[in-house]
């Protein structure tokens, strides 16, 4: 077990050799993170208690609350408040002495190691871990800008005001109308979310407006994460309410007409319409030119550290990576980068070889409706010659079928992940 | 130079604690790092959230952890999703873990 005894006495044996500066650089390295979601909230809190508080870390986030994208599809279908799904930033602050300034950061100078935020103040680093999430390309459909700045064609794919609108646009819609869910071509921000969103939209209409449809307009060739299961559930639990076309690529919206627009098949008219165009690394990684892979789209990484491929001493995690082979785009598999991240920096700063075998796992449950559920799972390891991550031979795999079994199991995965990140 | 050999044995001595405790300090950020893949669920160093359906690690034996673990991956003992994620660690893994969750408290 690694102690603060140790490290002490690994800085006083060196003292007396007059030697190593990264044993000495430690206590008291300035760490920055920049985002506070699934992954940056992780990586702040485990490289404070993998340091034994030697480091110190700033969390800069600018909202006051974490909300949880897992879960929300939960409020869009009525069955959890918002509240339900937001922990307070305070925890990290309290139990942990992590500094959280709340802000946006606006620019990073990789070379000066500085940070812009928006208020116009600069701040340096030793390390930085970056976790920018994803940005929306509006762009990407025709019409999507306007409509979505004028409040009438929402996304709610990152949780919080918009997943309440999204929900009152629900309750608003007279029974016998038709929500569409149009779903960008892979990879994007969680693979099942879609899907999920679907069977917890497609749960209220049962319950409180039997006669409306929902429609699952998928640029993608089937169902990108557990497609047997989730037909399955279309079938047996929503049968002339969930309608699946694959091969459906919205390029245009119009919220006037309530109308969406694909690239082969016909149109398609909708009441409701939730348009998720296709997404890329978060804005500042985009800026900063660290989304360098896949057209700039994504964030390359060294999957041994997090490193970034381009920029030394940043460390990118979460949605933003490009990201190895069945490495789904998850809050879990963030906080699993973020682990691996936060043990290379405390590594690097103690003048210690980085793990040569770091290892992710992921779950993703996903509710059928308001109480059954169903997961995916995965573990992977690094493959040193290869230089990336795998899926352990024979491991993983999804649910047989949904259970309430599972559906407390995912409460408490909520929970729990919650606490790793931020008690 | 009555203090020379003095210095010279606390250069040796040096040498010897730094060597050893960063082998020491490094196997045990990777068996916290290893043991962190399990934390999601099971709680940061394996303790658990009040009134989870998932149990706490922190505290186990460390054979009855190795055990059920095995147990997991031959499917003796049946399970919603351990069976699919014991079967990702190795048996040298497991007893990293085992030790580790063993030495935590509750």
């Amino acid at each position: 077990m690694m102690n603060r005894r140790s490290f002490v006495r690994a800085g006083i044996s060196l003292a007396l050799l007059g030697g190593s500066v990264s044993a000495f650089a430690m206590r008291g390295a300035k760490v920055v993170v920049i985002g506070g979601g699934y992954g940056g909230a992780t990586a702040a809190k485990y490289i404070r208690w993998l340091s034994m508080n030697q480091l110190d870390v700033t969390l800069i986030e600018p909202n006051k609350e974490f909300i949880s994208c897992p879960l929300s599809n939960l409020v869009v279908g009525g069955s959890r408040k918002l509240s339900d799904i937001s922990r307070p930033y305070s925890t990290l602050e309290k139990n942990h002495g992590v500094r959280i300034v709340r802000d946006m950061a606006t620019q990073i100078d990789t070379t000066a190691r500085s940070i812009t935020l928006s208020n116009g103040s600069q701040m340096s680093y030793d390390k930085l871990v970056l976790s920018p999430g994803i940005d929306l390309n509006m762009a990407s459909i025709e019409g999507l800008p306007e409509a979505h700045t004028s409040g009438q064609i929402l996304q709610a794919w990152k949780a919080g005001a918009e997943t309440l609108s999204l929900r009152n646009q629900l309750e608003s819609m007279p029974d016998g109308g038709v929500y569409a869910i149009t779903i960008p071509e892979a990879p994007f921000r969680c693979p099942p979310g879609p899907y999920e969103r679907a069977c917890q939209v497609a749960w209220y209409f049962k319950n409180f407006k039997p006669k409306s449809k929902v429609l699952v307009l998928d640029a993608n060739q089937d169902v990108v994460s557990k497609p047997g299961l989730f037909k399955k559930a279309w079938e047996d639990n929503y049968k002339g309410i969930v309608e699946y076309r694959n091969q459906h690529k919205a390029i245009a919206v119009s919220a006037k007409e309530g109308l969406i627009k694909f690239d082969v098949q016909g149109d398609v008219k909708a009441d409701v319409i939730n348009a998720l165009p296709a997404m890329r690394a978060g804005k500042i990684a985009q800026q900063t030119g660290l989304a360098n892979l896949a057209n700039n789209r994504w964030c390359g990484v060294n999957y041994q550290s997090f490193e970034s491929s381009i920029a030394k001493d940043v460390f990118v995690i979460g949605d933003a990576i490009q990201v190895a082979q069945l490495m789904p785009k998850s809050g879990h598999m963030a906080n699993n980068h973020a682990k691996v991240a936060a043990a290379a920096i405390v590594a690097q700063l103690n003048g210690l070889e980085i793990n040569p075998s770091p290892v992710l796992t992921n779950t993703c449950y996903s509710f059928i409706d308001d109480k059954n559920v169903v997961h995916v799972a995965s573990v992977h390891e690094y493959v040193a010659n290869e230089r990336t991550y795998k899926v352990v031979q024979g491991s993983g795999g999804v649910s047989t079928a949904p259970t309430e079994l599972e559906g407390s199991h995912a409460n408490t995965w909520a929970r729990t992940i919650w606490s790793d990140m931020l008690e | 130079m009555t203090h020379y050999p003095l210095t010279k044995l606390a250069l040796v001595l040096a040498l010897m604690i730094t060597g050893e405790s960063h082998a020491v300090e490094q196997q045990a950020l990777y068996t916290q790092s290893l043991a962190a893949t399990c934390a999601n669920c099971h709680g940061t160093a394996g303790k658990g959230i009040p009134n989870g359906s998932i149990p706490n690690l922190a505290g186990l034996k460390s054979d009855y952890f190795a055990e059920q673990m095995q147990a997991f991956k031959s499917g003796t003992r049946p399970a919603t999703i351990m069976h699919q994620l014991a079967k990702g660690y190795s048996d040298e893994q497991i007893r990293l873990l085992a030790s580790y969750f063993a030495n935590r408290q509750p």
